[in-house]
């Protein structure tokens, strides 16, 4: 149904196909959190993942930042509607992680925990294969606390509400376990080209 | 819980009543639409589609109380906005618009919670803050609550006269507004942004420790008035924020 007098803000071609359905070119970087901002310091931060209940190995801060450090830059896109272009993050690769814990999982789906009690669940195949990161910096800088920082997760394939912030670990569950916004009305996987808002989408 | 906060899952045309001038910035309008019932202090999503089926997607607060016969939303306009200007200047009594929802599971309150509740916002971020007044209203709640508004101007406080008549009523509800631009009539308000001062004056003066807070405005307002709260010793898992960018 057509809006009488809406004709809305056009973008460049080469742009708007780079803009999933339902959701508008943002330059700034909007903050979106279900809580307070959570001040980690790098010296307190520590990353731990997990098979099940079992640690399988955790880093502290200087041990993960000698693993290999990649550079993704990648287009973001949050459930809230704002797509931020060309967005450049450093950090450990998913497989990079597993490469150093020497670990082989036996399931299909994992949780990523939060410092502050947040957690979301992502499916092992969209963590591995160069897909996701745990970012250490953003945009040539250390990560600002309200972003994430000192280290979130990077799934930029998905809804970005699938990036944990201020990430702690990594858990390999033995089903597809909801987190905190998939338990309050959020969709399991969350593909913004599938425009995956909400359970049921 | 399942179905109230599982969003409606369609896009429902929803038809406007009327607009009522809230601000010199912000606009209220109300809606008839067939949504499942809503929860105080959620959201819905509205579409807008041009003649060329080009949409753009945005979410605005519910401020009216659960089971209202029309749904309220709160709209202020951003200049460079896409959305809002168009709302603000070319939307009539009698124009559809498409509307999904309601959407949000965490900025919720019911009013089973019996224990103190405080509530802080700034600017239009008082929408969902209104709806918990008024579903509190409603529901014959009788547990302390506090609503801490940080607004430029006194005419800038959205729905001032309806919320101050309210807690008139109330003994139970407190208001306590700081208007950053000018100075308040009411003498006890205060005039300056929040900060940790600020909060604990509040406290002291509420005599309540909140069992819940739930605060609400831009990122440029939450961030800093969560950190006042933590600082006057409010653990940060009972804060409930909700961000507009």
């Amino acid at each position: 149904m057509v809006s009488r007098g809406f004709f809305g803000r056009r973008l460049a071609p080469e742009i708007a196909e780079r803009i999933p359905p339902g959701q508008y070119l943002e330059r700034g970087f909007p903050v979106l959190t279900a809580g307070p901002t959570m001040h980690v310091p790098p010296e307190q931060w520590t990353f731990t993942l997990k098979n099940g209940p079992r640690p399988i190995k955790s880093w502290n801060w200087d041990e993960f930042n000698t693993l290999p450090i990649t550079t993704m830059t990648r287009d973001i896109h949050c459930v809230t509607k704002w797509s931020k272009l060309d967005t450049e993050w450093e950090g450990v690769l998913v497989d990079d992680i597993l490469a150093d814990a020497g670990f082989e999982p036996s399931t299909e789906y994992t949780l990523a925990r939060s410092f502050d009690g947040y957690d979301t669940n992502v499916p092992w195949d969209d963590l591995t294969g160069g897909k996701s990161m745990v970012a250490l910096r953003y945009d040539g800088d250390e990560i600002e606390a309200k972003h994430g920082g000192p280290a979130r997760l990077f799934v930029p394939h998905l809804y970005f509400w699938k990036s944990a912030k201020w990430i702690t670990s990594l858990q390999f569950t033995s089903r597809d376990e909801p987190g905190f916004w998939e338990n309050r009305g959020y969709h399991m996987y969350g593909d913004p080209w599938q425009e995956e808002r909400y359970a049921g989408d | 819980m399942k179905d109230s906060t599982s969003p409606g899952r369609r896009w429902t045309p929803a038809i406007v009543t009327r607009i009522e001038r809230r601000t010199p910035s912000v606009i209220s309008l109300f809606l008839l639409v067939e949504i499942p019932g809503s929860l105080a202090g959620q959201h819905v999503d509205i579409r807008l589609t041009a003649p060329d089926g080009y949409q753009a997607q945005r979410s605005y607060s519910i401020a009216s109380a659960p089971g209202s016969d029309e749904l309220e939303l709160i709209v202020e306009r951003l200049d460079d906005g896409e959305v809002s200007p168009y709302v603000h200047e070319f939307v009539q009594p009698g124009d559809t618009i498409d509307i999904r929802g309601p959407i949000g599971g965490h900025f919720i309150w019911e009013a089973t919670f019996e224990q103190p509740v405080l509530l802080v916002a700034a600017g239009s971020g008082a929408a969902p803050l209104i709806s918990i007044l008024r579903h509190r209203l409603e529901s014959k709640s009788g547990s302390p609550m506090l609503l801490l508004y940080s607004a430029r101007t006194w005419d800038d406080v959205i729905c001032r006269d309806e919320l101050l008549d309210i807690a008139k009523l109330d003994s139970a509800l407190q208001i306590m507004l700081t208007l950053t631009r000018l100075q308040s009539t009411r003498p006890a308000d205060f005039n300056r942004r929040i900060d940790s001062g600020l909060v604990e004056e509040t406290l002291q003066r509420w005599g309540h420790i909140p069992a819940r807070t739930y605060v609400c405005g831009s990122n440029d307002f939450v961030d800093p008035a969560t950190t006042a709260l933590i600082a006057n010793g409010i653990p940060a898992p009972s804060i409930r924020t909700e961000r507009y960018g």
